[in-house]
């Protein structure tokens, strides 16, 4: 009896607290700040160093080496820093600074456009400062808010008060509050990496066709890993990062990784960003035969079907040789198609676009080796290919990797069979997409590149392979097997392999159904004259 | 009124029958994945192909075990005796109201011609496909089992004449089935074990 009292007495009284208090809490946290992820141990808003106002990109630089002393020497030996990459295996010297692509061509003479990706402030023309500590931009990686923005024409530095550009344009681009930026500072993102990565070749989803906005925000369908419901890698999830230095290169991939998935503890030089540095080399748990087709076939093959899944369409071919065409009043052309993609520029010429791309596939062993500005090139009906891809069935070390194909036709030098680097952005009489003149545009683009222009100049296809790795697909969408055991299936080029189906012996099977038609006729045959011969007997028994 | 002859055992007619529709199967699926026709498609052809391959090595286990127990496999035992006329009859005799050159009894239930048919499948066309079968079922196994220099296409080849070969075979055995005393004979033999001897 009294215990029964003492519960609903209890009861009440939690019951009464709980009305009370419960709207309150409620209100409480509706008035509260978010509060911040326990996944960092400083809440950058108390820093007095960050109380501040910022007028410039280094201002902030120099707050953040107050303590974190060693972060700028880090970022100095990394390529977003140097945009330079000697490559051990071929000694080609490499990076952005330094190669030539069939998208924008190049940097050179080009810097205060292209450097609004690159990790530092101010380069806008070949005598940066490498050394620079403040000169480094911790903001571009750390940023959290999303309102951190560098704008192209700026060198790299970010518009802190509202700025007409290009002068003389009307078109205000708006200054952005660094203050409130360096406060919010954290962990790298999809949307930092993006910001550069999603948009390489000059837009949404244009060079790599297997990255762009899409995946700021992936469903599972698009990324399983990325997926932001889901797993919700970021970029460092699996491009973990040692020293600021992050894992990961098209200069030299690693095509097969024979270490098997990372071990605590383990000592271990290998990218870890690779499918089996998690996965291992055994993932298939029902069906061991995929196991084998793995030791010659990169995961990405089956586990990517397509590229430019998210909506966002992928730039195919970019001709040149096109660009330059003016209207009737001698302005500049833009046409695009049904649904409102540029095809056509002036400045830049003709493009093709796709989205659901199937890539090409090509045998792939790490060694990448470039077409340089210094490379003489022999003019011929084969494209010109600006990387090109080491591989083969018989090398030991080759896996099957799909690649999208980027093909176009770009500027090139027939006197001295070298590719040029024309400028092309900047607001002056020399840069190509504002005055259409490719003589002018190239001479001074290769004087800033130190090479020598003949004058003359022509056009010359090119192409260029991008291995393809982001876009992993849910395992219930990887590609089926007739994808490739067919007769012109997705494999259908890869020479050095013998694959069930597509090599098929065909005197097998021209022998073969020889052998079964004929037993056919045969019987078919001795059937009919055992039915004729006992008609006859039949006949003569009556 | 006609003699009727026990020649066919439950066992035999059972094992006969599931061999049968084994093989069949074993055909229909074995084009699919070669890429002939398409009704399963090569990923589910296989998997059923797989099942099928399984079914009738376990099935051939218990055959196996029921001929030498039973003393059966005598049965398969060639000889050239009567097999020229034998040839005789299939190519001119049959034609010509002919009587049938063999004797069937339970201890010789198969013509010498029938031996050697059977004998030639068990002996090459069989081990070929299992061979190659079994390798390809394995086909991940061979880097460990020390045969990883084995061309894949050796194997596949090897296994896709084979199955020319058996397609051949069944094409010419269901024929010859009619070539008893009466075109049922035969068939009806092997489904109720009875056959009438004249």
């Amino acid at each position: 009896m009294r215990h029964s009292f003492t519960r609903a007495a209890l009861l009440l009284c939690s019951a009464g607290w709980l009305a009370a208090t419960g709207p309150a809490l409620a209100e409480e946290a509706k008035a509260e700040p978010k509060p911040l992820k326990l996944t960092t141990t400083a809440d950058h808003t108390k820093f007095k160093q960050l109380q501040k106002v910022f007028n410039s990109g280094p201002e902030v630089t120099k707050a953040c080496l107050e303590c974190h002393t060693e972060a700028a020497g880090q970022i100095h030996r990394t390529k977003h820093w140097k945009w330079e990459y000697l490559n051990p295996e071929t000694k080609q010297t490499l990076g952005k600074k330094t190669v030539v692509n069939n998208f924008c061509i190049s940097i050179a003479s080009n810097y205060a456009s292209c450097t609004s990706c690159h990790v530092g402030y101010g380069w806008k023309d070949a005598n940066f400062d490498f050394k620079s500590e403040e000169n480094v931009d911790c903001l571009a990686c750390h940023d959290t808010s999303g309102n951190y923005k560098k704008p192209p024409g700026f060198a790299g530095n970010p518009v802190v008060k509202d700025t007409e550009f290009p002068p003389g344009s009307g078109k205000i681009i708006k200054g952005i509050d660094l203050s409130k930026i360096a406060q919010k500072v954290g962990k790298t993102s999809r949307d930092t990496c993006g910001a550069c990565h999603f948009n390489g070749g000059g837009g949404d989803g244009v060079k790599h066709g297997d990255m762009d906005t899409s995946l700021a925000a992936p469903t599972k369908e698009l990324d399983v890993h990325m997926d932001a419901e889901g797993l919700d890698f970021t970029c460092g999830t699996c491009h973990s990062t040692s020293s600021h230095d992050v894992a990961g290169s098209r200069y030299t991939p690693t095509a097969q990784d024979k270490q098997g998935a990372r071990i605590r503890g383990k000592a271990d030089k290998g990218n870890p960003a690779t499918c089996v540095a998690c996965h291992g080399n055994g993932p298939h748990k029902k069906e061991a035969r995929l196991n084998q087709h793995a030791t010659r076939i990169a995961c990405q093959t089956c586990h990517i079907p397509a590229i430019a899944r998210g909506g966002i369409a992928t730039k195919m071919t970019w001709d040149w040789s096109t660009a330059g065409q003016r209207d009737a009043e001698g302005k500049h052309i833009v046409r695009k198609d049904a649904k409102g993609r540029i095809t056509y520029e002036s400045r830049k010429g003709d493009f093709t676009l796709a989205e659901n791309v199937k890539p090409e596939y090509v045998w792939v062993n790490g060694q990448v080796t470039y077409t340089l500005i210094t490379d003489k090139i022999d003019k011929s009906e084969q494209r010109t290919k600006i990387n090109t891809l080491g591989g083969s069935a018989t090398d030991g070390k080759s896996m099957i990797w799909p690649v999208k194909v980027f093909r176009g036709s770009q500027p090139y030098d027939p006197v001295n069979k070298t590719l040029v680097t024309p400028h092309t952005a900047g607001n002056d009489d020399t840069g190509y997409w504002k005055n259409l003149d490719w003589d002018k545009a190239i001479t001074v683009g290769m004087k800033d590149s130190g090479h020598p222009y003949s004058g003359k100049m022509e056009f010359l296809k090119t192409e260029m392979s991008w291995p393809i790795t982001h876009m992993v697909a849910p395992k219930e969408k990887a590609l089926g097997c007739v994808e490739c055991h067919s007769k012109d299936g997705r494999l259908a080029g890869i020479q050095g392999i013998y694959i069930p189906v597509r090599d098929n012996n065909k005197l097998v099977d021209t022998a073969g159904w020889a052998i079964v038609f004929l037993t056919l006729l045969g019987v078919f045959g001795h059937g009919a004259m055992r039915i004729v011969s006992s008609r006859k007997h039949q006949a003569k028994e009556n | 009124m006609a003699e009727r002859i026990y020649v066919f055992k439950r066992f035999e007619r059972f094992w006969h029958w599931s061999q049968a529709g084994l093989i069949m199967f074993l055909m229909l699926t074995a084009f699919d994945i070669h890429g002939t026709y398409t009704i399963f498609g090569f990923e589910k052809a296989v998997a059923y192909h797989t099942i099928a391959a399984w079914s009738l090595i376990g099935l051939w286990v218990f055959a196996i075990f029921w001929h030498f127990t039973t003393g059966e496999w005598k049965q398969y035992i060639p000889t050239t005796e009567k097999v020229v006329a034998m040839i005789h009859y299939y190519s001119v005799g049959i034609f010509r109201n002919e009587p049938h050159p063999f004797k069937l009894t339970q201890l010789r239930k198969h013509n010498p011609l029938q031996r050697l048919a059977y004998l030639g499948i068990m002996l090459c066309v069989g081990p070929l496909i299992w061979v190659t079968g079994g390798l390809y079922l394995f086909y991940d196994k061979w880097a460990a089992w020390g045969f990883g220099n084995l061309p894949l296409e050796w194997v596949a080849t090897g296994h896709t004449i084979g199955a020319f070969m058996m397609l051949a075979f069944l094409i010419a055995h269901v024929y010859l089935t009619t070539a008893g005393h009466t075109p049922m004979a035969h068939i009806k033999a092997m489904i109720t074990g009875w056959e009438e001897v004249e």
